[in-house]
C-alpha cells in the first residue's frame, strides 16, 4: 500500500466526489453494472421469473433449452431460468451479509488491538495465527458440523473465521497511523481514545479494507455455493446456485443445462465483484492499473 | 547467524500455534450440543452405563484436565474412535492420505505448467491481444467455482470425449494417475488464475530491472536474459503466493474430492459431518491444520533455498 494512499485522508468524500469525474474507470463501471444488474434481478425476481422456482411440473421434466423454457428444465420440471433468477437473491445475500459481519468484527478488533497494543494486541495476534493455521473452508465446515447445516450456520461460521483477514489488515495500518502527526494533534487537543481511534484513525485506513472486502465477496460467494453444493449450506428445494449444481450432477450425461447455467451465473457474479475490486483499488490509488 | 538457522528456530516459534490448534480442535468437539455419552450409547442407556462411560473417557474431570488428557492421547497418536467406521481415527485418516496428497501435489505442478507459459507470454507481449486475453482469464478465473469447473470438465472430457473416468480412484499407479488428471486440472485451472496474475506482474517488474538491463548490455540474447535472469527471480514471489494459498488449496481439494468421489481426507470429512462422526471431524481438521503449518514451513525453506538474499 502506497504512502500516498495512506495520506489521502477522508477517502469517502474525495473518492465518491471524483467517482463521476476522473478518467473513465472501465473496471469500476463494468463491475458496477454487472452487480447492479444482479441486484435488480434479485429484487424483482418475482416479476421477472417466468415460472415458480420450486413447484414441480413433472410432465415438462428434463426439457432442453427451448422457446418455452429458455434454459431448460430440471428433473422435477422446474424452469432453470426462474431458479437462476431466484438464486440471485440467495447468492447475492450470501456475498453481502457474508462479508459484512467479518468486516465489522475484524475491523473493530484489529483497530482496537493495533491502537491499544500491549497484551490485547499480543492475544489477538496469537488467536489470529491459530485461526489462519486452519484451512479456511475446513474450519468453516467443522464449525457448521457442530451447529447444524444451514444458511444461518454458514453466516456464523464465516463471522468466526473470516474476521481475521480484516483484523490483520486494519491492525497493520493502525500501527502506522497511530504515530502520525494528526493523531498527535488530536491527542494534544485532549480527545478521548475512542474518538481518536474511530473518528480519526479508522476513516483513514478503511479504504484498503473496503477494496479487500470486494474481492472477499468473490471468495464468500464461492465458499457459500461450495458448502451448499456439499449439502451443508442452503438446503433444497431452495433455489441456490450451488444446490442446483449438486442436484444436476446426476444428470450430466443427459441434461447438461441443469449444472451449466447456475455455474455461469456464479462466474458472472464473481467476475462483477472482481472488476469492482480492481476498479476500486485503482480509484483509491492502492494498486497500479 | 546461518541462513538456514531458522530450520531449527522456526519449529520453536510454531509451538504456540500448534498448541492453539489443539485447543481449538478440543473446544470444537466440546461445544457440540447434547451429551456425547448419550450420543454414543443411544437413548435407552441406563444411568449406571452413562456414569461408567463418563469415567472411562474422563468426562467427569474438569475441562483443563480433560484437555491435558486430550493432549496426552494426541502425543500417542490416539484421536478417538470413529462411530461410523468402528475403528481408531488415525489409521482411518492414514488410509485416505494418498488421494489428497496426490491431488494437492498434482494441482500445484499443473498450475505451474499452466501459469509459467501464460505469464511469460503476457509479460513478453505486454499490451497485445494475447496479454489482454490472459489478463481476462486471470480476472474471470478467480471466480470459477471449482466444483462446477470439475463437472464441466467431466461433461467435456469424460462424457463427450470419453478420455477420462467420471469418478473414483484406481487400483494401481497407472489407473490412479488416469483418475487424478481431471481433479488436478480442476484445482489447477482455478489456482493458475491467481498465480498467472501474480507471476505476470513480477515478470514485468523483473524485465525492467537493472540486472536484466545489465545482462542485455553484456550482449546476452533476450531469450537467455528471460530464462536465466528474469524467470528464476520472478518465481520466488510465486512460491510465497502458493504458500499463502495452501489453506485454499486444501479447502478446494475437499470440494473437488466430493465432485470426483475421490476417497481422500476431504471426502472423509464431508461424510463425517453428515453422519455426526465428530471424532473424525476433529481428527481430519487437526491433520489438515498441521499439514498447512508444515507446508508453509516447507515454502519458507524453498524461498531461502531459491534466494540467497532472504534471511528468515
Amino acid at each position: 500500500m502506497s504512502a500516498e494512499a495512506l495520506s489521502r485522508g477522508n477517502w469517502l468524500g474525495r473518492g465518491f466526489a471524483t467517482l463521476g469525474l476522473g478518467h473513465a474507470n472501465l473496471n469500476l463501471v463494468l463491475g458496477g453494472a454487472i452487480i447492479l444488474g444482479w441486484a435488480l434481478i434479485a429484487v424483482f425476481a418475482p416479476w421477472i421469473a417466468p415460472y415458480d422456482p420450486i413447484a414441480h411440473n413433472l410432465p415438462e421434466k428434463l426439457l432442453g433449452p427451448g422457446l418455452s423454457h429458455p434454459l431448460g428444465t430440471d428433473n422435477f420440471g422446474r424452469d432453470i431460468l426462474s431458479r437462476v433468477i431466484y438464486g440471485a437473491r440467495i447468492d447475492l445475500q450470501m456475498g453481502i451479509l457474508g462479508v459484512l459481519f467479518p468486516f465489522l468484527i475484524g475491523t473493530t478488533l484489529g483497530a482496537v488491538a493495533g491502537y491499544a497494543g500491549g497484551w490485547v494486541d499480543i492475544l489477538l495476534m496469537r488467536i489470529l495465527d491459530v485461526v489462519l493455521a486452519f484451512p479456511f473452508l475446513v474450519l468453516m465446515l467443522a464449525i457448521i458440523a457442530i451447529l447444524q447445516p444451514g444458511l444461518t450456520s454458514f453466516y456464523i461460521a464465516l463471522a468466526l473465521v473470516g474476521w481475521v483477514s480484516y483484523a490483520r489488515l486494519v491492525r497493520a495500518q493502525v500501527l502506522v497511523l497511530k504515530t502520525s502527526d494528526f493523531v498527535l494533534a488530536a491527542r494534544s487537543l485532549g480527545f478521548g481514545r475512542l474518538r481518536i481511534l474511530f473518528r480519526h484513525i479508522l476513516p483513514n485506513c478503511i479504504a484498503g479494507s473496503i477494496v479487500f472486502s470486494m474481492s472477499d465477496v468473490v471468495l464468500v460467494v464461492l465458499a457459500g455455493s461450495s458448502i451448499s453444493y456439499l449439502g451443508l449450506g442452503v438446503q433444497p428445494p431452495t433455489a441456490e446456485w450451488g444446490v442446483m449444481i449438486a442436484e444436476g450432477q446426476n444428470f450430466i450425461t443427459t441434461a447438461w443445462w441443469i449444472t451449466t447455467f447456475p455455474g455461469l451465473a456464479i462466474v458472472l457474479m464473481a467476475f462483477g465483484f472482481s472488476l469492482l475490486a480492481d476498479g476500486l483499488a485503482e480509484r483509491f490509488g492502492l494498486r497500479q492499473p | 547467524m546461518h541462513r538456514y538457522a531458522f530450520v531449527l528456530t522456526r519449529p520453536l516459534q510454531l509451538i504456540p500455534v500448534l498448541f492453539g490448534i489443539s485447543i481449538l480442535s478440543f473446544f470444537l468437539v466440546k461445544s457440540i450440543p447434547g451429551d456425547p455419552v448419550r450420543l454414543l450409547l443411544g437413548t435407552k442407556s441406563t444411568p449406571e452405563a452413562v456414569a461408567r462411560i463418563r469415567a472411562q473417557y474422563g468426562l467427569d474431570e474438569s475441562l483443563p484436565v480433560q484437555y491435558l488428557h486430550f493432549l496426552e492421547n494426541l502425543t500417542r497418536g490416539e484421536m478417538g474412535h470413529s462411530l461410523l467406521y468402528k475403528m481408531p481415527v488415525l489409521p482411518l485418516i492414514a488410509e485416505r492420505v494418498l488421494p489428497t496428497f496426490l491431488l494437492v501435489v498434482g494441482s500445484v505442478l499443473l498450475t505451474l505448467l499452466i501459469a509459467v507459459p501464460l505469464a511469460s507470454l503476457a509479460a513478453l507481449k505486454r499490451g497485445t491481444a494475447a496479454d489482454h486475453a490472459i489478463r481476462g482469464f486471470t480476472t474471470a478465473g478467480l471466480g470459477f467455482p471449482a466444483f462446477w469447473l470439475g463437472i464441466m470438465l467431466i461433461i467435456l472430457f469424460s462424457v463427450k470425449l470419453g478420455l477420462f473416468p467420471v469418478a473414483g480412484f484406481g487400483e494401481d499407479a497407472l489407473t490412479m494417475l488416469h483418475h487424478m488428471v481431471l481433479p488436478c486440472l480442476t484445482v489447477a485451472l482455478a489456482l493458475s488464475a491467481i498465480v498467472t496474475r501474480n507471476l505476470r506482474a513480477s515478470m514485468i517488474a523483473e524485465l525492467a530491472s537493472d540486472h536484466a538491463t545489465a545482462a542485455r548490455a553484456k550482449g546476452l540474447p533476450e531469450s537467455w536474459v528471460f530464462r536465466r535472469h528474469v524467470l528464476p527471480n520472478s518465481l520466488i514471489p510465486t512460491i510465497n503466493l502458493l504458500a499463502i494459498n495452501v489453506g485454499w488449496l486444501i479447502g478446494g481439494s475437499v470440494v473437488v474430492e466430493t465432485v470426483f468421489s475421490l476417497p481422500g481426507m476431504g471426502q472423509l470429512l464431508v461424510r463425517a459431518i453428515f453422519t455426526r462422526d465428530y471424532m473424525v471431524v476433529q481428527g481430519v481438521t487437526l491433520v489438515f491444520a498441521c499439514a498447512t503449518v508444515l507446508l508453509n514451513f516447507v515454502a519458507d525453506l524453498l524461498t531461502v533455498a531459491a534466494d540467497p538474499r532472504v534471511k528468515l
